[in-house]
């Protein structure tokens, strides 16, 4: 979230679009009441069904799932068409007056550079016009045919009201309602917000759906703001804090990247890290990134690493792929290439796509261990459950180690929520049987490897015997232990570096936040992003103050929010060039001509001047990005591409099957269904009664929603002779479930490109373990692609067939 | 052509006095069971019907026992009662003299049963306690089955249990007066009791109260060894 | 360093209180009589806003929780419901209906949270025939005293809702008690507590009745002209009320009932036919003491008896 749950109230208008918050988050969206009810604010719900977010909404469209972009491009035409642009903001605060270069172009769906053999682009010529000066070239005037706005105006041009009805099955009316009621949000007085989840990541062009939106909220002013932004609703209660951490094959904590192989050494590395800034004056923060990698290396390695050593940069692996994501890991398990796996905390064998797929790959594995509070579907994998785990046990070879963990309520330590607050929290309970806390195991594996090491050496031991460990319990680091290492403390004192006599840091003392990093050795910072969360004023994620001055809704002594306890991203952006609020009875901060003041942490220096820094900080052009340069895989602006699985051919690109740079393995391909054989439109999503693959472990939400079940229109019902509440059979080209068929209102056939489409709704909650009846997830069915940027698998649309059958059976 | 009805397990005892076998031991055991089922659903049910009454649910060990077994000595009763009128629907079919003796059923109450004409088995009054005590008994399980949630509870919807249980508590009023009156009836008129307790009555009860069912006995030679003669 | 943090004050003591809902505080008890109370308790109120609810359940798991019911795991049906019923251990429910609105030609999924309402006539109280088995508190909440609960479903009888579940368990009748055992010590029912929109709100009568009103008026801005609020006179009002976006239909919102009231049958049973069943036995013990009073007793002379001799000599 650029904004946080609290802020929602500040809104006027809520659009729902890609999530469905009432069910998948119903304690945040007592904020959307909370500005229904207060605010008078209005709300929209834009999903193939009717969900329980609908039930409470202003308005509803209906949408065909995987036409998110079509329908906010078309958005953007309308507001461009129409004039409903906040254009103080555009002008000032987002790229929109840069000129591209010569040679960038988009045609027939793709940009200049696709390389069909790659499946990639050559992105050099989506770059700016670099100026003589060295920077990049703007016209103010916007006349400039080549700059963003007009490019952008081009771009979104195709995306009339009668092609978003065309492609996403919206009709026009409603549409056009939709459009109008956003489009008023370009006053600089009033404010709308996004909150979207998996609805709009879990597909083959996920990053450009959210991306869509934020370029719409930029068009409308509304980042930075109360009450507006990004809002991606998270859904673990920590996947915040593990994307922030960085539990990813290609990054190390605080958005930081793991190396690459040609970034041999260390210089290598920052040199395509310099970040320098594209306009005069603007800040790039990146520019300090030598300071939080070093600071990253120092809490890892402490005297092992050194400026000598390039601060035992070599002790961190080096990429040969982009990322060992989980499709990859899995293609490459598949292949026989992968001989043991730890799962810590994940059901892959009903979490990842193409389960058929999952199951062959984990059968293939020499060992794999699970540590999980839950006798999860994936350890048991191996277990013959009738027909809802066919297979046969003898023929698995796999060891299994199950390690029992504990759950949330039995930890202690900071969950991070989707506004970015860590909050700490404190053991509920004691763990039962032989359940330990992931530390202590993750200590053990280490202090037993470490061991190994000393006595029989190896090929490169010292990243294991170099490790700092200095916890008082050997065996297992305590949370407030590891919190500290997240915040940092001076390695050596720090002294002023104007005055080296003068020290304004011990050594050892506790960092007061990442401003005062150091790239030369003698700070240390395990996540830049949170340093100050646990300073010298004390823990500050347990914070419980509720107080909040003036009713901002930004809660400043609540636990601590990321970074620097700063509620609102991009907060600069909430007031004009003079640095006076867009709307003063919103105030976050403003400038008092010498200074940034208000209810947040100044997302700027708090001297910038307000007519020369720009607010997006960590950009290096100082705006934010309508354009977005290389650094998207598929193009800078968003396209419309359909999911891989699609009932219709690409409308605006006929000839371009999905997301033409999406992830792929050719071994996949096959098994991807076109709409004469699978000629229904699914898609897949949680219930409020349960939380993925964990409740339905817990009698009280096993009883609350029992069985599997799908979604069908009552037109499919008809058609298909499918009763209310009977069995039915529901089938891709890469496995079958059997459901009971919940026939309603609240799904209807949709009319794309002339054609009726069904849409088949597959919650997910259903497994062979556990205390709810025996079910399947819709991971049987859905097919191993990936996001182009983020890898994240298309769960949410895809193709199948249905009919009636009988129940399933048991073993 | 017989004048009236009689049961077979009826016979005389010549003798002085004459002794008539009016009720063998199978009926007056039925009858018994009737009775006392009758009283233990009466006690129980008016202790539900007003909470003046709650107090006779201690008669059943408390009112969670007294629910639970009123509709059981219902069942008791309902197939009890079946008995008794498998056994005695003919005898208490309308007759011609019932006609003349209902005429005269004031002269009855009065206490003036010479002015009475002569009757068979069962007179008017004992024939309408018959068939009245059926009507309501069929009434009172079906409507008792409509309220017995414990076991029926989905059989009726919850606006029919109301008429039911409505209909089941004036069933059951009508019933106790009815009851009251058999009773009275059996009390007043001397020497009835003992049809029920030892089986037989005297040939005087008989001639008195049911002249053409004596008449039909010796008509039809029903007798059997002299009642023994008091010691 | 300082120590840890304060804490939040929007939540109520924890420490051991006293409860404060005692025998004293009854205003009406099943099948008996109490004294008038020694004060008058706020009448209290649980006002569910049908408009804000996402049907989300959690009242359903904290009343699980808080009551320590374990109801079955059921399956599904073809709907959201779940359990399918209230039971004696579910004693709310979200009821879910798909409704076309004939006015806007759009789909309306109406959510509606089941329970007790507790009538300020409540029709289960009336047909009780268990001294002390359901009480009424000045407060207005009605509950059910499980030990002097003889499990004969009269209260489901007596119920204009059909709320009532008798056990098969233990043979009594359960529902909502309006979490009555945390009101007693200051807290809100838990299923509002754990209402994450707060579409379910507790206080006083008149409270909830002006947040009713603001809620109202909002939704009517929003269009819904015939918004309002479901506190049916027909029982007297009662202690849990709905905001209805269509309070002219409120059938639509699964059956809820447009003007409940205690049946008229349950009235008759519970009125006129105590009074015709006493008149009745009354007169029918009066007859016979009149009667035991004015004749003599029924006596077999001598005289029929030698008739009776006679008779049996002649024809045998």
């Amino acid at each position: 979230m650029t904004n946080s749950w609290t802020d929602i109230r500040n809104t006027d208008l809520v659009v729902i679009m890609g999530g469905n918050a009432a069910e998948a988050h119903p304690c945040g969206f007592k904020w959307v009441t909370e500005a229904k009810a207060n605010r008078g604010a209005k709300l929209i719900v834009v999903d193939p069904r009717y969900t329980r977010s609908a039930s409470v909404s202003d308005f509803y469209a209906p949408i065909r799932q995987g036409t998110d972009i079509a329908f906010l491009l078309g958005v953007i035409n309308y507001c461009i068409q129409n004039d409903k642009v906040q254009w103080e903001y555009v002008k000032a605060f987002t790229n929109a007056a840069y000129v591209v270069k010569e040679g960038f172009a988009y045609n027939d769906g793709l940009f200049t550079g696709y390389d069909e053999n790659k499946r990639d682009y050559d992105r050099s010529t989506w770059e700016y016009e670099i100026g003589p000066d060295g920077f990049a070239v703007v016209d103010d005037t916007l006349q400039n045919p080549r700059c963003v706005w007009n490019l952008l105006k081009a771009h979104v041009a195709t995306y009339t009201p009668e092609m978003v009805e065309r492609i996403c099955g919206t009709p026009k009316d409603k549409f056009l309602k939709v459009a109008q009621m956003i489009s008023e949000c370009s006053s600089p007085t009033k404010t709308m917000t996004s909150m979207y989840a998996l609805g709009w990541t879990q597909h083959s062009k996920g990053s450009q759906n959210i991306r869509s939106m934020a370029m719409l909220q930029l068009i409308l002013g509304n980042i930075g703001v109360r009450g507006g932004g990004m809002n991606a609703l998270r859904g673990h209660s920590n996947i915040q804090g593990l994307t922030d951490i960085g539990l990813m094959s290609n990054l190390i904590p605080g958005y930081l990247n793991i190396p690459v192989e040609r970034e041999t050494d260390f210089a290598t590395y920052m040199s395509s890290r310099a970040f320098k800034p594209l306009r005069p004056n603007q800040t790039s923060y990146w520019q300090n990134y030598k300071k939080f990698f070093v600071s990253f290396q120092k809490v890892m390695w402490g005297d092992a690493a050194t400026a000598q050593n390039e601060f035992a940069y070599q002790y961190l692996p080096k990429l040969d792929v982009p990322a060992y994501d989980v499709l990859r890991t899995f293609e490459m398990m598949h292949q026989g290439k992968v001989n043991g796996y730890f799962c810590q905390g994940f059901n892959p064998l009903l979490a990842f796509p193409n389960r058929q797929k999952i199951t062959e790959s984990l059968s293939r594995l020499k060992w794999l261990v699970t540590m999980d509070p839950l006798d999860t579907e994936t350890s048991r994998f191996w277990e013959n459950h009738g027909e809802y785990n066919n297979v046969n046990p003898s023929s698995i070879q796999t060891e299994v180690i199950q390690l029992p963990s504990t759950c949330f309520a039995e930890d202690e330590g900071a969950l991070v929520n989707s506004g970015r607050w860590l909050q700490w929290h404190w053991a509920g309970g004691s763990p039962p049987g032989e359940a330990k806390h992931d530390t202590w195991i993750m200590a053990q594996i280490y202090r037993r490897l470490r061991a190994l090491y000393e006595k029989e050496g190896g090929a490169f031991p010292d990243p294991i015997l170099n490790l700092t460990w200095n916890y008082q319990d050997l065996e297992e680091p305590s949370p407030e232990e590891l919190a500290k290492e997240l915040n940092g403390y001076a390695v050596e004192a720090l002294t002023d570096p104007a005055d080296p006599a003068k020290v304004v840091l011990e050594k050892g003392k506790q960092l007061v936040n990442f401003s005062v990093m150091r790239d030369d050795g003698t700070t240390a910072c395990a996540c830049w992003i949170y340093s100050g969360c646990f300073n010298e004023a004390g823990n500050n994620m347990a914070r419980r103050d509720n107080t909040d001055p003036d009713d901002t809704g930004a809660y400043p002594n609540w636990s601590f929010s990321w970074p620097l306890n700063r509620r609102i991203l991009y907060n600069r952006a909430s007031a004009d060039l003079q640095g006076n609020p867009w709307d003063p009875t919103r105030k976050l901060i403003a400038w008092d001509g010498t200074k940034w003041s208000g209810y947040d942490v100044p997302d700027i220096a708090p001297t910038a001047k307000p007519d020369e820094v720009g607010p997006f900080i960590m950009n290096q052009e100082g705006v934010s990005r309508l354009f977005a340069r290389g650094l998207m895989r598929e193009g800078p602006f968003p396209v419309h591409y359909e999911p891989f699985e699609a009932p219709i051919a690409n409308v605006i690109a006929p000839k371009i099957r999905g997301n033409p740079v999406a992830r792929i393995f050719q071994s996949d391909v096959a098994q991807f269904a076109t709409s004469e054989e699978f000629p229904y439109a699914a898609t897949s999503y949680r219930l409020t009664e349960h939380f993925h693959y964990w409740t339905k472990h817990n009698r009280v939400n096993a009883m609350l929603q029992p069985e599997f079940f799908v979604e069908i229109s009552e037109q499919l019902a008809a058609e298909k002779g499918i009763a209310h509440g009977s069995w039915v059979r529901v089938w891709s080209k890469r496995g079958e479930v059997k459901a009971k068929a919940v026939v309603t209102k609240r799904i209807k056939p949709l009319i794309c490109d002339g054609k009726s489409v069904h849409v088949v709704g597959i919650p997910l909650h259903w497994g062979f373990t556990g205390q709810a009846r025996k079910g399947w997830g819709p991971n049987s069915l859905t097919p191993f692609v990936g996001d182009a940027n983020i890898e994240t698998p298309e769960y949410k649309a895809f193709l199948v067939n249905i009919e009636p059958t009988t129940a399933p059976v048991s073993v | 052509m017989a004048q009236t009805s009689i049961e077979k397990e009826d016979a005389i005892h010549p003798g002085n006095p004459v002794v008539v076998d009016r009720y063998n031991r199978a009926a007056r055991a039925n009858h018994w069971i009737t009775a006392i089922s009758l009283i233990l659903l009466a006690l129980s049910g008016l202790a539900f019907f007003h909470p003046s009454l709650f107090f006779l649910t201690g008669l059943f060990g408390g009112g969670q026992n007294a629910r639970a077994l009123h509709p059981w000595i219902g069942v008791v009763l309902f197939f009890s009662f079946a008995g008794l009128f498998i056994r005695f629907w003919r005898a208490n079919l309308p007759e011609k003299a019932d006609r003349d003796w209902l005429a005269h059923a004031g002269d009855m109450i009065k206490g003036d049963e010479e002015k009475v004409p002569p009757v068979g088995r069962y007179n008017p009054i004992q024939k309408f306690n018959f068939w009245a005590m059926s009507l309501l008994i069929i009434a009172l399980i079906v409507t008792g089955l409509a309220i017995w949630d414990q076991y029926f509870f989905d059989w009726t919807t919850i606006p029919q249990k109301r008429v039911a249980v409505l209909v089941h508590s004036l069933t059951a009023i009508a019933l106790i007066c009815i009851w009251i009156a058999h009773v009275y009836a059996a009390i007043w008129a001397r020497g009835t009791l003992r049809a029920m307790t030892r089986g037989s009555v005297t040939g005087g009860w008989a001639w008195k109260h049911h002249r053409l069912w004596l008449k039909e006995l010796a008509e039809r030679h029903k007798v059997k060894k002299p009642a023994t003669p008091a010691e | 360093m300082e120590p840890s943090p304060h804490t939040a004050t929007s939540n109520p003591p924890v420490a051991a209180t006293n409860t404060n809902l005692t025998e004293r505080d009854l205003v009406r008890r099943s099948a008996s009589t109490v004294p008038p109370p020694a004060r008058q308790l706020e009448p209290v109120a649980k006002l569910i806003d049908v408009s804000k609810c996402i049907g989300c359940k959690a009242c359903q798991s904290a009343c699980i929780e808080w009551n320590d019911t374990h109801p079955a795991i059921e399956t599904n049906t073809g709907v959201y419901d779940n359990p399918h019923d209230l039971t004696p251990d579910m004693f709310t429910l979200m009821r879910f209906t798909e409704w076309d609105n004939p006015q806007t030609g759009n789909l309306e999924w109406l959510i509606r949270k089941d329970g007790c309402m507790h009538c300020e006539d409540p029709g289960c109280l009336k047909a009780c025939p268990a001294p002390g088995a359901i009480v009424q508190y000045s407060n207005g909440i009605v509950d059910f005293v499980h030990e002097n609960c003889i499990g004969c479903g009269y209260c489901i009888k007596g119920c204009p809702f059909n709320i009532p579940r008798i056990s098969k368990v233990d043979h009594t009748a359960y529902k909502c008690t309006l979490c009555s055992d945390r009101v007693a010590v200051g807290q809100g029912p838990a299923c509002a507590k754990a209402c994450p929109t707060h579409a379910i709100t507790f206080g006083t009568k008149d409270d909830m009745k002006k947040l009713a009103d603001s809620r109202i008026e909002d939704l009517k801005s929003r269009g819904y002209d015939n918004a309002g609020l479901y506190d049916p006179p027909g029982v007297g009002g009662t202690h849990v009320m709905y905001v209805l976006h269509h309070n002219d239909q409120p059938e639509i919102y699964a059956n809820l009932p447009k003007d409940p009231k205690v049946s008229p049958v349950v009235n008759a049973w519970k009125g006129m036919a105590k009074y015709l069943g006493f008149a009745a036995l009354g007169l029918a013990a009066a007859a016979g003491v009149l009667h035991s009073a004015l004749v003599s007793p029924n006596r077999v002379t001598r005289e029929d008896e030698e008739k009776a001799e006679d008779l049996v000599k002649e024809k045998t």
